[in-house]
């Protein structure tokens, strides 16, 4: 099975020997529907294969579902600002579709991109919130995940509230709407333009990508149907033309059925590596671009803050006030808090230009990687097409002399 | 982008179809004796290889409009003179397959081509079935256009209402029956339904094409151009077959419709309605008293059609003494093998009608496929762009070359599947068109079964007449010296079996005659058929082909141009 945006993970990891190359590699398999009812859910087989120290070992089995690695999303999220936290498939689909085959592979394969991205990112491997989510036992994760009350974990009806709160905000922001507090910062304007127009385009692209899908399931039950009903026809014929009829209505059926195979390529090697194009960028837009902004706001906030408390520590220390004291205590403070402050907001801009060369390469590489699929993939599918017309000739040929 | 380098290969693809045409319209003289190529070799033979180019238009004038500007399809105008190439031509090195997608079926395209002046869309495809005539040089061919409107000119109630659109109705032919070998005539739709009824009285057996519907829309829907043109693209598909039908392309009717100029010299759907009328009034004389004699010429028309209202009742009657009594009446069809044909061809009907809308909803699914595609592929190709001008890393240029192969291969082979399709409605469109001639072979049967009845009929009211003669001649012998006015009758009675008698036999070989053409009608039928769909299986399947493999170049290339990633994802 081809998971295409497992890049080069574990490549340049192979355990040669024990401790010759650091290594990190996830895989996310094995899913089994639990529970009944309403409350079923799908959990997943995580292994672990290391040799980090930090590691308890250099396997480690464990069980997870969806919810713990929202839960690991979230904490990186919360400790790595400016950090590109690599994106997790949506929450649920429609109902009646939440346990068909093709979603529970489609999500069991983008939980294996998102946990080995995170294990090849320099700073987020190291994170102890990742070694829990590979290494802790069942009942421990269980704790930990209903303790967790992040925003992604709210319900649905208070998500959209929150949501809308958010991208108020962060396009109140980000188009400066707020007026005091804005980075008037032209290359970073450019790029929030940039992330934003190329969500649109990727979006529009994912679009189509999953109508063609659709198309060629579309024209392997056409093709069905048709075999069917020529085949039918050439019964009333009979004699060779009979013959030819039939033997193209199966023709028909058979590559009605290799179209539906395909379809399925389609939509795991490059309608999905393209959503999950859309969902970093969606990300990035909308945590880390906010985060950014937050940071921003806080640091101008204090500085603010800290110029006040100046001015009302110089007059009173001119009117020798005994407050004097507390104030200098309280000015001292907020200069740590305003340098914190500053630290932070710096550490995000700085994360950021790494993370957006590092992210242009990887996408780079991964939509390489969807296209060269896509490509084979037609490529395959038009030539057994050709392939099979092409073997009905020498009869129809036959028939006609 | 796709432009440039397909100039010289659009030019060489040309030629190379026109050459193919050529080897291919020189190759095939053999192909007489079944008849299914002659004709139409000849025609391509004899229609200038000029026109051959033109194949290459006609998937091209079937594509849909496309809004996107890289899409513009090579019009009409770019294939007639090659030397104007396409902007945006997407024809690759020929492979294997991509000449002889212009099989021999697709020549018969060619002689669609001289209805030029007619806006040629999609719905102009093929009369391209295979007809036999007798000789491989004969050829009508027939085009209507310039549809006009014109007044009517005698007095109607309501002034000025009266429009109605005629159009002129070309002829090329070079069978001597016809007064020259090219001329026009002007005419309106009522003469085709006048043509066309004609023709089923004089051809009664014969599997006579369906003419176009009547369409009872209001007059102003009659000036729309769409209705016009659907209309005018109608009529022309009908002549087309009149004129390839072996038997009905000599006929008078034909004839004096293609040749007399002005107003049409046959009598009209009217004129019989109004015999009808008369046949009512004198259905009360024939109650009444006077003589029922079914006059002998009158029996080789069917009762429904004429004036003779009794005959008609008459027949009814048997026909329901034949359901219902349930014995068998005195000429049966008894012909087995025609009632298994009968049987074969229903059958075959509903099959047909099945592969028709299976073979529809195929070709919509192809068509969404090339849309879907070529949509695709302008979204990479704005993202491209959006890329190449925002570059501030050298991996989203990287990216952008990556995403420009994908899209221009997204594009090239939606246009193919686009020339596909165009094609697969060709040659499936012979599905539709032999379940269209069902309803001839429905007319060929109906007319066999009313000739049928009449004889039944005939022989029911003769076995009547002879035991009322009977009775009579029994009454009159009982009185000695005759009965005067006894005998009178009976002789009126002998006279009347006489002439009924004689109808009978003249009915009896009218029945013959239509059971006769019903056999020769479903030989032709089923040899032309087998032809025909030989022709569109192969046809199919090497377009298919063709195109499949014209994709699978495209993509292979990408596949190619990205085959580094395939090696470090592994």
């Amino acid at each position: 099975m081809i998971t295409a945006q497992r890049s080069s993970s574990g490549s340049s990891h192979s355990p040669r020997s024990p401790s010759s190359q650091p290594y990190l590699s996830i895989s996310v398999t094995d899913p089994v529907k639990l529970g009944n009812g309403v409350q079923a859910y799908i959990s997943y087989r995580v292994i672990t294969k290391t040799n980090f120290p930090e590691y308890q070992g250099p396997e480690k089995i464990v069980i997870r579902r969806y919810s713990d690695f929202v839960w690991l999303r979230d904490r990186l999220f919360e400790k790595y600002k400016g950090v590109f936290i690599p994106p997790l498939p949506e929450k649920s689909a429609v109902e009646k579709f939440r346990f068909s085959a093709e979603f529970i592979e489609l999500r069991r394969q983008a939980l294996d991109v998102f946990v080995n991205r995170i294990a090849l990112h320099h700073e987020l491997q190291q994170s102890e919130d990742l070694r829990t989510f590979l290494q802790a036992d069942e009942e421990t994760m269980e704790r930990l995940r209903s303790q967790e009350t992040g925003i992604f974990k709210k319900k649905p009806a208070d998500l959209m509230q929150i949501f809308k709160e958010v991208q108020t905000k962060v396009s109140d922001v980000v188009l400066g709407k707020e007026k005091p507090v804005e980075e008037s910062n032209p290359e970073y304007e450019k790029l929030k333009n940039y992330i934003f127009e190329l969500e649109n385009h990727l979006s529009e692209a994912q679009k189509h990508a999953y109508r063609l899908v659709k198309r060629h399931r579309e024209l392997g039950q056409s093709l069905s149907d048709f075999g069917k009903a020529v085949k039918l026809l050439g019964a009333c014929e009979g004699d060779a033309l009979g013959k030819a009829f039939s033997d193209l209505g199966a023709k028909a059926e058979t590559l009605s059925v290799r179209l539906q195979k395909e379809a399925h390529q389609l939509l795991m090697n490059f309608e999905e590596p393209l959503k999950d194009y859309v969902r970093a960028v969606q990300s990035i837009k909308q945590a880390t671009i906010a985060e950014r902004a937050n940071a921003f706001r806080h640091q101008c906030e204090l500085a603010e803050t800290i110029k006040l408390k100046e001015i009302n520590l110089d007059k009173l220390m001119l009117t020798r006030s005994d407050k004097v004291g507390e104030a200098e205590l309280e000015y001292r403070e907020l200069k740590l808090e305003s340098e914190e402050a500053t630290r932070r907001f710096e550490n995000i801009v700085r994360l950021m230009n790494e993370e957006m060369v590092r992210f242009q390469d990887q996408k780079t590489l991964d939509m390489g990687i969807a296209f060269h699929e896509f490509a084979k993939g037609q490529a395959r599918l038009a030539n057994n097409i050709a392939d099979a017309w092409r073997s009905l000739l020498p009869k129809l040929e036959a028939c006609s002399s | 982008m796709m432009g440039s380098e397909n100039q010289g290969f659009e030019e060489a693809h040309i030629d190379a179809s026109r050459e193919e045409m050529e080897s291919l319209v020189l190759d095939d003289p053999s192909n007489n004796s079944n008849g299914t190529k002659s004709f139409s070799h000849h025609r391509s033979a004899m229609s200038s290889l000029a026109d051959s180019h033109h194949l290459l238009s006609r998937p091209m004038v079937a594509a849909p409009a496309d809004s996107d500007p890289l899409l513009a399809p090579p019009s009409f105008r770019d294939f007639r003179n090659p030397n104007v190439a396409a902007d945006n031509s997407s024809y690759i090195e020929p492979p294997s397959y991509a000449d002889v997608i212009f099989s021999p079926f697709d020549e018969n395209a060619v002689h669609e081509i001289d209805g030029v002046d007619s806006p040629g869309r999609s719905s102009d495809s093929s009369v391209s079935l295979s007809r036999s005539p007798s000789s491989s040089s004969d050829y009508i061919k027939i085009t209507v256009s310039n549809p006009q409107k014109e007044q009517e000119t005698s007095n109607s109630l309501v002034p000025g209402s009266n429009t109605y659109i005629t159009y002129l109705i070309t002829t090329r032919t070079n069978i001597t029956g016809f007064n020259g070998s090219e001329f026009s005539v002007r005419r309106r739709f009522k003469d085709v339904v006048t043509l066309s009824d004609r023709l089923a009285e004089s051809y009664r057996g014969f599997f006579i094409p369906p003419r176009p519907d009547k369409n009872l829309v209001e007059s102003q829907v009659m000036q729309k151009q769409e209705f016009v043109e659907q209309r005018r693209v109608a009529l022309e598909k009908y002549l087309r077959r009149l004129a390839t039908h072996p038997v009905i392309r000599k006929s008078d009717e034909l004839k004096v419709f293609l040749q007399v100029q002005g107003k049409l010299p046959l009598p009209t759907s009217t004129d019989v309605a109004s015999r009808m009328l008369d046949g009512a009034v004198k259905l009360p004389k024939q109650l009444f008293g006077e003589s029922v004699v079914v006059a002998p010429e009158e029996v080789v028309q069917p009762a429904k059609g004429g004036r003779d209202l009794l005959r008609l009742f008459k027949e009814l009657r048997q026909s329901v003494t034949n359901d219902w009594v349930g014995s068998k009446p005195p000429v049966a069809e008894e012909d087995k093998e025609f009632l298994e044909k009968k049987g074969r061809m229903h059958d075959l009907e509903q099959q047909l009608s099945n592969a028709s809308q299976q073979a529809e909803s195929l070709v919509k699914a192809q068509q969404d496929m090339g849309e879907t595609m070529g949509e695709l592929g302008l979204t990479f190709i704005k993202l491209t762009k959006f890329e190449n001008e925002e570059a501030i890393f050298n991996s989203q240029r990287v990216r952008a070359a990556d995403m420009k192969n994908v899209a221009t291969a997204a594009v090239k082979a939606s246009r193919f599947y686009r020339e596909l399709n165009a094609h697969t409605v060709k040659h499936l469109d012979t599905l539709h068109e032999y379940l269209g001639l069902m309803l001839s072979v429905h007319g060929a049967f109906s007319d066999r079964s009313s000739a049928l009845l009449t004889v039944q009929t005939l022989i029911s009211e003769l076995s009547s007449l002879h035991s009322r003669a009977e009775k009579l001649e029994a009454a009159s012998s009982k009185i000695f010296g005759g009965d005067k006015s006894r005998i009178r009758k009976i002789e009126e009675l002998k006279e009347t079996i006489r002439v009924t008698e004689d109808a009978k036999h003249v009915a009896i070989r009218e029945y013959e005659r239509i059971k006769e053409n019903n056999r020769t009608e479903l030989e032709r039928l089923d040899r032309e058929r087998h032809a025909d769909f030989l022709n569109m299986l192969k046809g199919f399947v090497l377009n298919q082909a063709g195109y499949a493999e014209k994709i699978a170049n495209v993509w292979a290339k990408v596949a190619e141009e990205t085959s580094a990633y395939a090696r470090e994802s592994t």
